[in-house]
């Protein structure tokens, strides 16, 4: 009876055995609650990248707590399936994906008259120079969130020795 | 040497000490970090971009140059970590294929 | 007089403070890994330096309340938070790259000691 509540490392501790950072953790919880738990801190992440004009938040942070929630899996579930969930090439792709968006974000108003990043300038009919701005927050949002999010797991994948 | 680097220390802490006495005393809403470009964007963070909150606005948009360049470091301190280890585990491999 | 320079302005000697332990993390200690916590703690004091600068006694967080309207003296001032925002961001990814230097430097030296690394590199060029 006692043995079914043992935790890996409570295990581990008493047989002495250690555990390699790449290995899954032992016990069944930590693998139902992690699945459990990631696709909600996902979702707020999404949101408090979304929600950064009306609220404390925007693409740093969400994309902090975007890699926060891949490391976890990457913790919890071992090599194997969190790289089937979150290869990791991914990493390196998301963060230079992210710096290319941003920067053609920033290019495409010096084609009308603007400066680099003065979303005002692009015209998009029906859409005032106001909301022109609103729009072009939201989408440099987006993609600095998904550059620190590949940028953290491609750190992370990096030094665990995981990247390939 | 031991004495010598924790004297530099402790005479640097001195001097630190000694300038916070000409900084601006604390939360004064008049002091020059809080007066001069800080107010045009609390008036205008709303009107110009119709976004609330000033920290979002001046992240993507007035300063958006800046945010630009911390991107790119962030995306450079990613690829150099995949570079120094990526490529050094290739080559482990390799001499271990000479090795045997 | 002199207490009311202390009280009106703390947070510069804490600052002053916590940059000197980050110093002294970098310049006394042996051990690599401490130097890189040592640095982190100096990144620290300048994002408390940066934030205390932002602080107005009696403002509010910098989002717009219908309330207290437009006027700059009831925000705090965004732009050092914006500056600090993306430094911790930077930080983090620059404590990665520091950490995977490290990473290479045990695995050619077998220590992360400043003393054994260096005679290690004066011995086997």
């Amino acid at each position: 009876m006692r043995r079914d509540f043992d935790t890996g490392l409570v295990e581990a501790v008493r047989t002495g055995t250690s555990r390699e950072m790449s290995d899954p953790y032992e016990s069944i919880f930590v693998h139902v609650v992690t699945k459990a738990m990631v696709p909600m801190i996902q979702i707020f992440a999404f949101y408090v990248i979304t929600h950064g004009h009306y609220s404390p938040g925007g693409g740093f942070q969400g994309g902090v707590m975007l890699a926060a929630s891949t490391i976890l899996l990457r913790l919890a579930l071992g090599r194997d399936e969190s790289f089937r969930r979150f290869p990791p090439d991914w990493g390196a792709l998301l963060a230079g994906g992210g710096t290319l968006l941003f920067a053609i974000l920033g290019v495409i108003p010096l084609f009308f008259g603007g400066n680099f990043l003065d979303y005002h300038y692009v015209p998009i009919p029906g859409v005032d120079p106001v909301g022109l701005r609103y729009w072009g927050i939201l989408l440099a949002e987006v993609f600095i969130g998904f550059l620190v999010w590949g940028a953290l797991v491609a750190i992370y994948d990096a030094l665990s020795g995981g990247g390939r | 040497m031991r004495i010598l680097s924790l004297g530099l220390l402790a005479l640097l802490g001195s001097m630190l000490a000694f300038a916070a006495g000409d900084l601006p005393a604390r939360g004064d809403p008049g002091s020059p970090a809080n007066t001069h470009v800080s107010t045009v964007y609390i008036e205008g963070a709303l009107e110009d971009s119709n976004t609330p909150n000033m920290v979002t606005a001046v992240l993507a948009d007035y300063r958006g140059f800046d945010t630009f360049g911390e991107a790119v470091v962030v995306f450079a301190a990613a690829l150099s970590c995949l570079f120094i280890l990526v490529r050094r585990r290739r080559e482990d491999e390799e001499h271990e294929e000479r090795t045997e | 007089m002199t207490v009311d320079l202390f009280i009106g302005r703390y947070p510069y000697y804490l600052v002053a403070l916590l940059l000197i332990i980050g110093l002294y993390g970098i310049t006394r200690k042996r051990n690599m890994l401490k130097k890189v916590i040592g640095m982190t703690i100096f990144q620290t004091s300048i994002y408390l330096f940066f934030i205390q600068g932002a602080t107005k006694i009696g403002g509010t967080i910098p989002i717009f309340d219908p309330e207290r309207g437009l006027d700059p003296a009831q925000y705090l001032n965004p732009l050092p938070q914006v500056m600090i925002l993306t430094a911790i961001v930077v930080g983090v990814a620059i404590t990665g790259v520091a950490l995977s230097l490290l990473l290479l430097i045990y695995r050619e030296y077998g220590s992360l000691d400043e003393d054994t690394v260096l005679r290690k590199m004066r011995e086997d060029p």
